[in-house]
């Protein structure tokens, strides 16, 4: 969905994965942006009617990015700073019981 | 600048705490530092900025003429800011703001750093927590590919990315036209810019005309504008959109009057101006108005920007829509007076020290209202008038639900309306429905918006785990509650 412009400053490359698939981003990005860069389409389903949803306003309202990190539920990934080996995955419909047990 | 990045570093009490990075906030701080006030700047992004200056100190867009010479002034007073003795909490969330019960007049802030919670108290409060963008409301704005023009703003300058594909810009005010400009500077496909401003505005905003001509606002937007209009497909007068496609975007559907076409695109980004954030100062229980000519609810300030709660003060966008530069007056503002309250300050030094920011503000607010009357997005944008359409996004609430539900059912608010459909109690709180609903209401039941009122809020005003609130010390209140 999303490209790196031509011109981009230089940063470190993070490994991360989505869903169990491995993926790469710059450091300094935070999880929604480094999805949408890697042309990520959905990041979660709805609890209602489990219809897939995107970042929708990238600051923190809407509560669209909402994904599973490391094992942690409803994450807001437009304010989560993306992390070397970071296990990101999509949340589907609402957070389960025991996700983060450990 | 102290930075705070483990929330056990934070003071258990300060003179004054800011809530929010952007021009406001980092003016009030840096200023009540200056003062000799004890502060603390709390924000929830990883960098200063807030979201019009993004990113301005880590940015990794190079080429500065891209985003524009007005976004790098953000640097400015990010640097200041930084020379400053206040401290500054990056990644923290206010998620409470409520009187302190153990020290008459002052307040006590829940608050989130880290995946760690604590509660510190303050005297004095400046809440500047900004703008978000005016929802809007079309079938299909909840599939992934369609977003709001400030996200592919943000993604550009904190992120450096743009996107990949067929672009339509749609809506309407001077931020949509901005933006179309920095996205094809950045290298973007914009396939159309369908603008919606009601033809009719242009005799309202007629009256507010010599203002704005004598405006600060008048060379940027004209220049904006034309830059936008000469490179791209422009159309104007569009009366209705609908976003298309299967579980992804894959067109737009452009009503113009009685003609109707299908875009084709890969991303549609929606704008209709911006309105304040409201959800802190509401649930720390700073009264609303309803302004008619920004259409919105703004928290009531005086002269000095201070709420209906005595020691809270709303300083930028949060208090009403004037932009960035005027923001920054705001929050100078609003720190002399949280000075003299504190007695640093005595009232006349606070005036002579204010006046020049005062008499600049009033220059920067010049050209506002034209702006205000001209961009008033269309009633069909914000009620939307297919039954269909998703209002509340979390709780998947449609149009016709909420009518229904005021018609057939008699709700006559949108805290009853809360009850009968959970909109609004979505993680979101309403943030994304909260003026669609009241308008839907006010427009099936022949009343206004100002009549209707808002959501009821309160704390947490951001999500916050059962966890984090259970490793909170316990007061000796708290203990004496359950002990027996």
């Amino acid at each position: 969905m999303f490209r790196p412009m031509r011109e981009r400053a230089a940063s470190a490359t993070l490994a991360f994965s989505f869903d169990g698939q491995p993926l790469t981003g710059r450091a300094g990005d935070t999880v929604a942006a480094a999805l949408l860069a890697n042309g990520i389409v959905a990041c979660r389903e709805t609890p209602v009617s489990g219809s897939p949803r995107a970042p929708y306003c990238l600051m923190g309202v809407c509560f669209e990015c909402l994904v599973v990190i490391d094992g942690v539920g409803n994450r807001q990934g437009c304010l989560v700073p993306l992390a070397e080996g970071m296990r990101i995955e999509t949340q589907h419909g609402r957070r389960q019981f025991g996700e983060d047990a450990a | 600048m102290i930075a705070i990045d483990d929330i056990s570093a934070l003071s258990s009490h300060y003179d004054l705490v800011v809530v929010g990075a952007g021009p406001a906030g980092l003016s009030a701080a840096a200023r009540a530092a200056d003062l000799g006030l004890s502060v603390l700047l709390a924000d929830e992004n990883p960098a200063p900025g807030g979201q019009i200056y993004r990113a301005v100190t880590t940015t990794p867009v190079v080429q500065r003429d891209i985003l524009g010479e007005d976004y790098w002034l953000g640097a400015g007073i990010a640097a200041r800011f930084e020379r400053s003795v206040a401290s500054y909490a990056a990644r923290c969330t206010v998620w409470a703001l409520g009187p302190d019960e153990t020290s008459p007049g002052a307040f006590e802030l829940g608050l989130s750093l880290g995946s760690k919670a604590r509660m510190i108290s303050a005297a004095q409060v400046i809440l500047a927590t900004g703008a978000q963008e005016r929802p809007f409301p079309i079938p299909g704005w909840t599939l992934p590919g369609v977003m709001t023009a400030g996200a592919a703003q943000i993604a550009l300058k904190s992120a450096g990315i743009v996107p990949a594909g067929r672009t339509a810009i749609a809506g309407c005010g001077p931020l949509l036209y901005l933006l179309a400009g920095q996205l094809a500077a950045a290298g973007t496909e914009i396939v159309a810019v369908l603008d919606t401003t009601p033809r009719a505005n242009w005799a309202k905003a007629l009256a507010a005309l010599p203002d704005f001509l004598r405006s600060p606002y008048l060379a940027k937007g004209l220049k904006l504008m034309a830059k936008a209009r000469r490179s791209l497909r422009f159309v104007s007068g569009v009366t209705g959109l609908a976003a298309q496609g299967d579980r992804q975007l894959s067109g737009v559907r452009i009503v113009r009057g009685s003609t109707a076409e299908t875009l084709a695109c890969d991303t549609l980004l929606l704008h209709q101006g911006v309105i304040p954030s409201v959800n802190l100062a509401s649930a720390a229980g700073c009264a609303l108005d309803f302004d008619e000519t920004q259409h919105a609810f703004v928290p009531r300030v005086d002269a000095w920007f201070a709420s209906s709660v005595g020691g809270i003060a709303i300083a930028g966008d949060g208090a009403g829509i004037g932009g960035a530069e005027s923001a920054a007056l705001r929050g100078e503002i609003a720190a002399f007076d949280a000075a003299r309250k504190l007695g640093r300050l005595s009232e006349a030094e606070r005036d002579r020290q204010a006046a020049p920011f005062q008499a600049e503000l009033t220059r920067r607010l010049r050209g506002r209202r034209f702006l205000d009357l001209l961009y008033k997005p269309a009633a069909q944008f914000l009620a939307p008038p297919a039954d269909e359409t998703i209002v509340c996004r979390c709780e998947e609430v449609t149009a016709g639900q909420v009518r229904d539900a005021a018609s057939r059912l008699g709700v006559t608010g949108p805290n009853q309306m809360k009850a009968f459909l959970r909109c609004g109690m979505g993680p979101c709180q309403g943030r994304l429905c909260g003026p669609t609903v009241v308008e839907l209401i006010a427009q099936t039941r022949g009343t206004t918006p100002a009549e209707t009122g808002y959501y009821r809020l309160r704390p947490p005003v951001k999500p916050v785990t059962l966890a984090e609130l259970a490793a909170l010390p316990p007061t000796d209140e708290a203990t004496k509650a359950v002990v027996r």
